[in-house]
């Protein structure tokens, strides 16, 4: 049981987290942040394994991974 | 639930001024990061260079100095030399440390100096609007190299760790990227242990730290990294040099 | 106090020890290389830090962290080296932080020669770098003097936090003239613990919040705040700083305006002149920035000429022209390159 937060407003949407999620449970928002930048968001968290990978490649520091 | 990854007390809850897919962000975090897990964050003096990290002080939260473009090293020989008890390091670009800083760069190097040096190679010029770096690869497209580099009128990629790594005084260089996560990892220990060996009094450390511009490669985030594991990694081989 | 033979050299860096100095780092370059000479034998015994840098841009960025980490730190050099420090001393400008910088002026332009000048005045009375920044700048006319003037030098920067010019020739670093010293060096815990709290000093930020030190300031408004915080400071720099020696200003009708090693010269020539009965008087400006502007303005009665005489082709006298605002007459003997104006050429001149 593993979930991650996502600071939508920090995210600048270079979506390194979607490319190295090894579940494939993250995806760019449709909708745009205060930024004007699509973030990322969590597709599914169900499947979180808590593995960090997102938050460790992430360059804005936005993620928090809890387990 | 139990938060298992945040933000590093010694990295700033402030938004940077990185482009997004930027590798400065990462390489800001595993430095504040090391810095956390050992404790140093109320000793520690950071010297940052000119380049796109030149506000770098921003966004650490400990003592921090600036430097002349490609001083940062002979900043960091004064500090360090007047106050011993402190761990100081410099963060440099390409540009800072094996261009306008060369000679800073093998000086301080050669005098041995109990230094921390994290030296990001992006191969490129960032903040002046994607200018040949000393490090840019043959063939490589930037705005004062517009046909590609050619070693006849540009030289070669320049391999400054290579390059210090045969000086006596020397006692630690280790070449890192962050095109993945697993790569990331082995980046935080490698920064984590080039601290470690000045708390150790051991000597010149230097980190040289692969890093994506996708903005100034004309790359998305992903094709970044991709470019520089398949491509910046064979001219850059990772691993320990020294 | 005991009285020792010494170099200007010497004598400036065991001045600037007594001072607290703790760090210095130089590169060698005539005709100053007795001072970093000096400095690497008596640095380390002071319980200080001496560098030899491998350029003298490496040495005053190592002055620039020095500074920043709280030490009294001075580099030196002498005309051409002092041109490539300018980076460094813009910075020390812009971040505000102490230092000492020590000119033994060589003749220019470019590598020139080593013979001695005082080329360097509108480079060190001007700011020198790049933007906007003033120095404070001291000249001494004797080794015994440069030995207490440099003390000032640090209390002056450590004052204001500005970088202070030292501005000697080579003259003045090459002559042996004896010194009054203290006959036994402060140890590094006396006079340095007196000095006073640097509280902006980069130490680790154990228990305040963290420390910059910076001249970077790259948010709407902000540098043009801080420019003119400086620009107070250079105005209160102005009204407190001034500094010169008065000779027969009384009752003088032709003062010598001269600093250096050249007021001595001038000397010479006002009491030869006084001995034939010309009422000749000397102004020797000892700060040359602040400019010493109020020494021109006391006389307004009397009917004066002023004449400037340098080692260079005229640049202290646009000072004196500014000072005295066409109120008198301002005439101006100079020669640089290796010349010196001697005692017999500045008297003809007065007699002229």
């Amino acid at each position: 049981m593993a979930k991650i937060i996502i600071n939508r407003e920090k995210c600048k949407g270079c979506l390194l987290c979607v490319s190295f999620c090894p579940k494939s449970l993250i995806v760019a928002d449709k909708d745009l942040n205060r930024r004007g930048l699509n973030p990322a968001k969590t597709k599914d968290s169900s499947g979180c394994t808590g593995c960090s990978m997102c938050a460790i490649i992430c360059p804005e520091c936005c993620i928090e991974v809890y387990k | 639930m139990k938060k298992i990854f945040s933000r590093p007390e010694s990295l700033r809850d402030v938004p940077t001024h990185y482009c997004p897919g930027c590798g400065h962000g990462i390489a800001h975090r595993l430095l504040a990061q090391a810095v956390d897990d050992l404790g140093i964050r109320e000793k520690v003096i950071g010297v940052a260079p000119v380049g796109c990290a030149v506000v770098a002080y921003d966004y650490w939260n400990f003592d921090c100095c600036e430097a002349a473009h490609g001083r940062a090293l002979a900043v960091a020989t004064a500090i360090k030399r007047v106050r011993p008890e402190n761990i100081v390091f410099t963060y440099q670009g390409d540009g800072d440390l094996a261009a306008i800083g060369t000679n800073e760069t093998i000086h301080t190097a050669n005098r041995g100096e109990n230094l921390t040096v994290i030296f990001i190679n992006n191969a490129i010029y960032g903040m002046t609007g994607g200018q040949m770096a000393p490090t840019t690869l043959l063939g490589q497209k930037t705005a004062t190299s517009p046909r590609g580099r050619n070693a006849d009128s540009e030289g070669y990629p320049l391999k400054i760790s290579e390059l210090l790594a045969q000086l006596p005084a020397v006692k630690y260089i280790e070449r890192v990227s962050l095109h993945s996560p697993q790569e990331v990892l082995k980046a935080q220990r490698a920064i984590k242990q080039a601290f470690q060996n000045q708390i150790e009094n051991k000597g010149f450390s230097l980190v040289e730290i692969l890093s994506p511009c996708p903005t100034y490669w004309g790359m998305s985030p992903d094709q970044a990294v991709e470019w520089v594991k398949e491509t910046m990694s064979k001219e850059f081989p990772l691993g320990r040099i020294k | 106090m005991k009285k020792i033979l010494m170099t200007g050299n010497e004598a400036i860096a065991e001045g600037a020890l007594q001072a607290g100095c703790r760090f210095y780092a130089g590169y060698p370059i005539t005709p100053q290389n007795e001072l970093i000479a000096y400095m690497a034998r008596h640095m380390i015994e002071a319980g200080g830090v001496f560098i030899q840098a491998e350029s003298e841009l490496a040495a005053i960025n190592m002055v620039f962290g020095a500074s920043a980490a709280g030490a009294r730190a001075m580099t030196s050099s002498s005309s051409p080296g002092v041109s490539l420090k300018q980076e460094g001393i813009s910075y020390l400008a812009g971040a505000e932080l102490p230092a000492v910088i020590v000119n033994i002026m060589r003749a220019g332009p470019g590598l020139g020669n080593i013979w001695p000048a005082q080329s360097d005045y509108f480079q060190a009375t001007r700011g020198g770098g790049n933007g906007e920044y003033r120095t404070i700048v001291l000249a001494p006319s004797s080794v015994n003097e440069a030995y207490n003037l440099v003390q000032d030098a640090f209390d002056l920067a450590d004052k204001y936090r500005i970088p202070v010019m030292f501005l000697g020739d080579g003259i003045l670093g090459q002559m042996m003239e004896p010194v009054l010293a203290h006959s036994q060096r402060l140890s590094a815990c006396s006079r340095v613990n007196q000095l006073p709290a640097k509280e902006w000093a980069l130490t680790g930020c154990k228990g305040r919040n963290p420390n910059l030190a910076a001249s970077f300031r790259l948010a709407e408004g902000v540098l043009e705040k801080h420019n003119m915080h400086l620009q107070q400071k250079y105005n209160e720099i102005r009204s407190n700083e001034q500094n010169y020696e008065g000779l027969f200003l009384d009752d003088a009708q032709v003062i010598l305006v001269a600093y250096g090693t050249m007021s001595r010269i001038a000397k010479g020539a006002v009491n030869r002149l006084r001995e034939k009965g010309i009422k000749a008087g000397l102004i020797r400006p000892v700060a040359l920035w602040p400019f010493p502007v109020n020494a021109f303005t006391q006389n307004k009665k009397l009917k004066i000429r002023y004449l400037v005489i340098e080692m260079s082709y005229g640049q202290m006298v646009e000072d004196v022209r500014l000072a005295v605002n066409g109120a008198w007459p301002v005439d101006f003997l100079g020669r640089s390159g290796g010349g010196v104006p001697t005692e017999d050429e500045i008297i003809k001149r007065v007699l002229f």
